[in-house]
């Protein structure tokens, strides 16, 4: 009887480790950021549509930002575009976009075709600053608390269910929970 | 001969390197080779299988010019590589370094030879001892034949 026991444990392990393994496949192609409760790194950018002014990191703190990185290169960009609308509609977070490699006369085109869901738009023409934000694949959107601290990121398309989760996780944490003791 | 396939080979080497790597060469040639090395050793986290110095995307190349403006300005290649694991993660790196996170996956390679290895000698002590055993009974029924 014992001389089964032992490959019975082995293969049992196996099961519950490649079982994890399966679990955790879709998140696999996603890299998490390590910037995730670290502070939003510094930036100083042109402002896309006053080139006069300048954007700076300073500016996310004191509210609740969604820093959303974007490009008139970027299909998916164009997908989530009317979600950036719905939320600049709601009007309770502003957003930041940081054009990433753009052409700036192709970028303000765009807003004034689609709509302009940001606040501000920051013109990272050489890319720079989107690597210190370990961006790696447009578009991909931080949510910011108003410390300044970066609280969740998300990579691809913006959706209605993705900004539902991230308003009543961490934006209005009290309205979701409203009606527990 | 000889001399002209030399200069084919360099040719064709100068002519992959530069389809790829447009960075501008570093001033010397231990910064290059330390660049070299720094580029092929770093993942392009958009195409995830390719290191830098390989991935036409532009990820890739925006990656390749932060590591030459990190060399320039005097940074060792832990800076670098603290600099990309801060931004990207452990995943950037093709070998990953030792901490709580990934020792699992260093030690994993010797508990397992471990494992084989009192396996491997708990069977072979088994079969020793049954042969062993054997050998009397065999020979007994030999004799009283």
């Amino acid at each position: 009887m014992r001389r089964f026991l032992w490959p019975l444990v082995a293969f049992a392990l196996l099961v519950v480790v490649l079982a994890i393994g399966l679990k955790h496949a879709p998140e696999k192609g996603v890299i998490k950021s390590p910037l995730i409760g670290k502070n939003a790194p510094q930036y100083e950018l042109p402002d896309l549509k006053d080139p006069a002014r300048t954007l700076r990191s300073e500016d996310l703190q004191g509210g609740w930002h969604v820093v959303n990185v974007w490009g008139t290169w970027c299909g998916e960009c164009r997908v989530e575009h009317s979600q950036l609308l719905a939320i600049s509609r709601e009007g309770r977070v502003p957003i930041i976009g940081i054009d990433w490699k753009d052409d700036d006369a192709q970028a303000n085109a765009w807003l004034a075709s689609l709509g302009d869901p940001y606040a501000r738009v920051g013109a990272d023409r050489d890319g720079r600053v989107s690597i210190n934000w370990g961006v790696y694949g447009a578009p991909e959107s931080f949510l910011v608390n108003p410390a300044g601290i970066i609280v969740a990121k998300h990579i691809g398309a913006m959706t209605p269910e993705k900004w539902q989760q991230w308003s009543s996780e961490f934006v209005h944490p009290a309205a979701a929970g409203a009606g527990a003791p | 001969m000889k001399r002209f396939a030399g200069l084919v080979a360099g040719l064709l080497l100068a002519v992959t390197a530069g389809a790829v790597d447009t960075t501008p060469p570093l001033p010397t040639p231990e910064l290059q080779q330390r660049y070299y090395a720094m580029t092929h050793e770093l993942r392009c986290v958009q195409c995830q299988n390719e290191a830098i110095a390989d991935s036409p995307v532009g990820l890739a190349a925006d990656l390749r010019r932060q590591v030459r403006d990190m060399i320039v300005a005097g940074k060792s290649d832990d800076d670098i590589r603290d600099y990309m694991v801060q931004r990207y993660g452990d995943f950037i790196l093709f070998r990953p370094r030792m901490n709580l996170r990934t020792l699992w996956l260093w030690a994993a390679p010797a508990l397992l030879l471990l494992a084989g290895l009192i396996v491997a000698v708990r069977v072979l002590g088994k079969r020793t001892r049954l042969a062993a055993s054997d050998v009397t009974p065999l020979e007994d029924e030999a004799g009283e034949r």
